[in-house]
């Protein structure tokens, strides 16, 4: 279906990172209710370092390659680094997406922010997390 | 790779008997139908001949044919038009809540227009229950259009009892035939209608040509002016060779149809057998029984309609999906939540349409490949993913 690129293709075809992390020390989970995707992230944190990346998606074929490149550019990062992955830079990186799915396909930056979120509110730096969190988003 | 076209709601492919009829009015028989010499006498000829069969499918009279460009034009002329001619009586339509949008949105712009419209719901099986029609019936009703069946999920409506209650109640009686005209049988006088819609490309004719029939004597306010086309109702140079291929079309339709019926039936039940008995938490939509002959609807839980279309197309299979994700408008079917499917199951619903060319090592090989392709993306699936850790709490 050309509708896609052939690198959302590919990572639709080969969805990297797929399942649940027993032991997250982070779980984001997003849904947009209106076009009915959801994303689960399950981060691990290794010295400040996301040393393991998982993901669980219900939705179209470009919710599914939004979530596999997230988890891809995510692995390895500090969590600095990761909170600056952003819909556009995702996007970006899958060749494009079809401009009516951009929005409710493109929610795997959103949904590694939460876990990332969890992990630190979990760890008690809760305040400056959130802030950043929301700035990320728009 | 096998190449397995099961999207026949989408469109049918032209039959070669048909395009050898369409032939010739491309490149030699390119006359005006207008026109006074022999040049048009043949195009003249081969639209009133192409107009009889196409009659003759559904059992109307040949003055009674309007050709126009698809099944979308044929629902906006009737619905627009005969509404408009009736308005002096009153403003008031009827439809139902899963119409086809040239239906349904044609209804939304005569609201625009002034009229009132009631949309009469269906049940979990897409069935219309005719007391409810009865009960949205009013003084001023001037139109009631029903479609016969409906292409998403199947179910054919009690049409003729219908049409007695709208008829009953001083209405005119129309029909969205576009699924069934071709496909099942449909007698316009046997089911007491005053106007039904066909479409060429929904049996092995080709796109671009659609027919409204309108009981003789009918009157409706045509959207184009210009010459004399269709008895001045549908001006506009004609498109000879798509009328020729529906008239083809109409004629093989007609020929063939029992033993198609048979056919796509036999398909059909295997398709639905086989899924259901291979995959878990997949429902049938639709009604059991009333439903077209070639059509296989179901919602695969879990996951989404689209993800599934794509793994399918990559094991050369041509399916369709009602699923949010899979619209342009990223709304799940209207057709699906007006039975009362939840979004979530709506957004994996998927659809098996069959036609001629298909056959029982199709099925076999749909039934192969759909399992894991379902197994894959519900392993993907934190829906799944939720289901199964509330059933371990439920132990």
């Amino acid at each position: 279906m050309p509708i896609y690129s052939d690198k959302v293709m590919e990572h639709f075809m080969n969805p990297r990172n797929v399942g649940e992390i027993e032991d997250a020390d982070g779980i984001g989970e997003v849904g947009n209710p209106v076009c009915g995707d959801m994303m689960t992230f399950y981060i691990k944190v290794d010295d400040n370092h996301l040393s393991d990346v998982k993901f669980k998606t219900f939705g179209c074929g470009a919710a599914i390659a939004v979530s596999s490149i997230v988890s891809e550019m995510a692995k390895g990062k500090t969590l600095e680094e990761a909170k600056r992955i952003t819909p556009a830079l995702v996007a970006q990186e899958l060749e494009g997406l079809p401009k009516n799915k951009y929005h409710c396909s493109n929610l795997g930056a959103q949904a590694l922010n939460k876990a990332i979120d969890d992990y630190l509110k979990k760890q008690g730096k809760v305040a400056k997390s959130k802030k950043r969190g929301k700035d990320e988003k728009d | 790779m096998k190449k397995v076209y099961l999207d026949h709601v989408a469109t049918t492919p032209v039959l070669p008997e048909v395009l050898e009829a369409m032939l010739p009015y491309f490149k030699d028989a390119y006359g005006n139908a207008q026109s006074l010499h022999d040049w048009g006498d043949e195009s003249r000829e081969a639209i009133e001949d192409a107009r009889s069969r196409v009659a003759d499918l559904i059992g109307a009279q040949a003055e009674e044919i309007i050709f126009t460009s698809s099944g979308t034009e044929s629902n906006n002329f009737a619905i627009k038009g005969l509404a408009m001619a009736q308005q002096s009586k009153g403003k008031h339509i009827v439809v139902s809540a899963i119409e086809h949008f040239s239906v349904l949105h044609s209804a939304r712009t005569l609201e625009k227009w002034g009229f009132e419209m009631t949309q009469v719901p269906v049940d979990r099986y897409g069935m219309i229950n005719p007391d409810e029609v009865s009960r949205s019936l009013r003084k001023d009703t001037v139109l009631v259009s029903i479609m016969h069946g409906n292409s998403e999920v199947g179910t054919i409506q009690p049409i003729k009892e219908i049409a007695e209650l709208a008829k009953e109640a001083g209405a005119i009686f129309h029909t969205d035939a576009v699924a069934t005209a071709g496909t099942i049988p449909v007698d316009v006088r046997e089911l007491k209608l005053d106007a039904l819609s066909l479409a060429g490309n929904q049996f092995y004719g080709p796109k671009g040509v659609g027919a409204l029939w309108l009981k003789k004597g009918l009157r409706i306010i045509p959207f184009l002016d210009g010459g004399v086309q269709e008895g001045g109702k549908r001006p506009g140079t004609e498109n000879i060779p798509a009328i020729v291929g529906m008239g083809k079309a109409a004629e093989l339709a007609k020929a063939e149809m029992e033993s198609r019926i048979h056919r796509f039936s036999a398909l059909r039940d295997k398709l639905i057998a086989g899924l259901l008995s291979r995959l878990e938490h997949v429902i049938l939509t639709g009604h059991p029984t009333q439903r077209l002959p070639g059509n296989a609807s179901f919602c695969v839980e879990f996951i989404e309609g689209e993800a599934m279309l794509m793994l399918l197309n990559h094991q050369g299979i041509a399916a369709s999906s009602g699923s949010a994700c899979t619209s342009r408008a990223l709304k799940a079917s209207h057709v699906l939540i007006a039975m009362g499917i939840p979004h979530e199951v709506a957004q994996g619903s998927l659809l098996f349409s069959f036609g001629l060319e298909n056959t029982e090592e199709d099925v076999d090989y749909v039934l192969e490949a759909l399992p894991p392709i379902v197994d894959r993306l519900r392993q993907m699936s934190p829906l799944y993913a939720k289901f199964l850790k509330s059933q371990k709490g439920g132990e």
